[in-house]
């Protein structure tokens, strides 16, 4: 994990649908050596900026590199890559071992080593055909075909979301094992914050086809505030504060700072914040806003 | 060699649990010096956590001098902290039990017990802290 090209790096990347754009003036730096986790309902862009991320989209405007190169550019970049699309597909008629064969065939570096070690620690019997493996199994195997290729990137769209727990606890185990072995860089995807919340050390959150806020976890928990007081004018407070997202009684008014200096204020209680309470703060109040509360956060930023 | 666990509803971060676990483990005596700490790889494995942050919590245990990274070869205890007090745990346990049974026989629940322990070693805690300050002020 040494400080290379960031895994991925976009500048005003959009892609329009016919008359719908799916993402919008994205400008985002993901360092490498992160676990990232990209955030967002259902519907928010997330699938639509992966698949420009590995090139199976082209952007309508601005751009996307990863790694240092374009998207699918070349052999080089594809075997730097792997990927577990949507659903962690599967070819349902072919059996284990067909796959194994099938990934050797299409990627230089394949590992069969790894792969072949993977299937054994899985307990997969390499006879079984995909289409008969439970949800849990057939993610497992999408993902020991992506590590098999030995990438240094690894991106995921929404690999676990119809897992059970147990399943989602065993993917999450083994993508874990696997970064820590072979020092990748992970980019995944999820609208379940709590599942994020122990793997992530970096965190985009994309709500309306707009970047939310990127960072650091550890920074977003250090730099954002709930804050609790008498019932204020937001006019009224220390013009430093950027606020999330407010809510108000006739008496009371709770707020989510985002502050790069410490809050103090007399008369108000200050709180730490949890990653999930943060997250949803930002979906919740860019769900109402809708994308006119994005300008005032990239404005205020 | 030491297992880990992560509770969800302990407020504190991963990373500072681990930490507490080995500090724990190093006081109990269950580590001691020279033993291995689990690898990076078996400890995300197991508990499906950021390897960056196991990473960390070596690293400070590191800087306090309490381990050693070997490159290559792993993570090993270099000091204990179980001291001649751990001849102590003993007896204390078995005041601390009798002390617990005379709580219940006279009706307290667990949450009153807690509570009550709680008070009395903050109480205690500040009243020694105090004492240490005036002594410095004088």
């Amino acid at each position: 994990m040494t400080a290379e090209a960031p895994v991925l790096q976009t500048t005003g990347l959009g892609k329009k649908y016919r008359s719908r754009w799916a993402l919008r003036d994205c400008t985002l730096s993901v360092p490498a050596g992160h676990v990232t986790g990209l955030v967002g309902p259902n519907g928010a862009g997330k699938t639509t900026l992966l698949n420009l991320a590995v090139g199976l989209l082209a952007p309508t405007e601005g751009t996307v590199q990863v790694l240092g190169g374009e998207p699918a550019g070349n052999e080089t970049q594809l075997a730097k890559v792997g990927f577990v699309a949507q659903d962690t597909p599967t070819y349902a008629g072919l059996s284990v071992a067909d796959h194994l064969k099938l990934g050797k065939h299409m990627n230089p570096g394949w590992d069969a080593a790894v792969a072949e070690d993977r299937i054994a620690r899985l307990d997969l019997d390499p006879k079984q055909k995909a289409g008969k493996l439970s949800g849990g199994q057939r993610a497992q195997l999408a993902l020991t075909l992506a590590i098999a290729k030995r990438p240094e990137v690894l991106i995921l769209d929404e690999p676990i979301a119809s897992l059970d727990p147990l399943a989602r606890r065993e993917f999450l185990q083994t993508l874990m094992e696997v970064t820590a072995e072979h020092d990748l860089s992970v980019v995944m995807s999820s609208h379940l914050v709590s599942d994020l919340e122990r793997i992530c050390d970096y965190l985009v959150v994309l709500v309306n086809s707009r970047i939310q806020v990127a960072g650091e976890v550890e920074t977003l928990l250090a730099t954002h505030y709930q804050v609790t007081g008498p019932r204020c004018d937001p006019a009224a407070l220390p013009a430093d504060w950027q606020i999330v997202s407010a809510s108000h009684t006739d008496r009371q008014s709770t707020l989510l700072v985002r502050s790069d200096t410490p809050v103090v204020e007399p008369g108000f209680t200050v709180d730490q914040i949890g990653l999930e309470d943060l997250v949803l703060s930002y979906l919740s109040e860019a769900g109402r806003t809708g994308s006119r509360g994005h300008k005032e956060l990239e404005a205020q930023r | 060699m030491i297992e880990f666990h992560l509770d969800a509803r302990s407020g504190l971060s991963p990373y500072l649990q681990l930490i507490q676990q080995v500090r724990q483990a190093l006081r109990l005596g269950l580590l001691s010096e020279g033993d291995q700490l689990p690898t990076v790889k078996d400890v995300v494995a197991r508990l499906a956590i950021n390897p960056n942050t196991v990473l960390k919590a070596y690293r400070e245990l590191e800087y306090s001098g309490l381990v050693a990274a070997r490159a290559g070869v792993g993570t090993f205890v270099t000091k204990t902290l179980a001291d001649s007090s751990l001849a102590a745990h003993e007896p204390l346990r078995a005041d601390l039990r009798d002390w617990l049974a005379r709580a219940r026989k006279a009706g307290l629940d667990d949450e009153s017990i807690e509570a009550l322990f709680a008070t009395t070693f903050r109480a205690l805690t500040e009243a020694t802290t105090e004492a240490a300050i005036e002594e410095e002020v004088r």
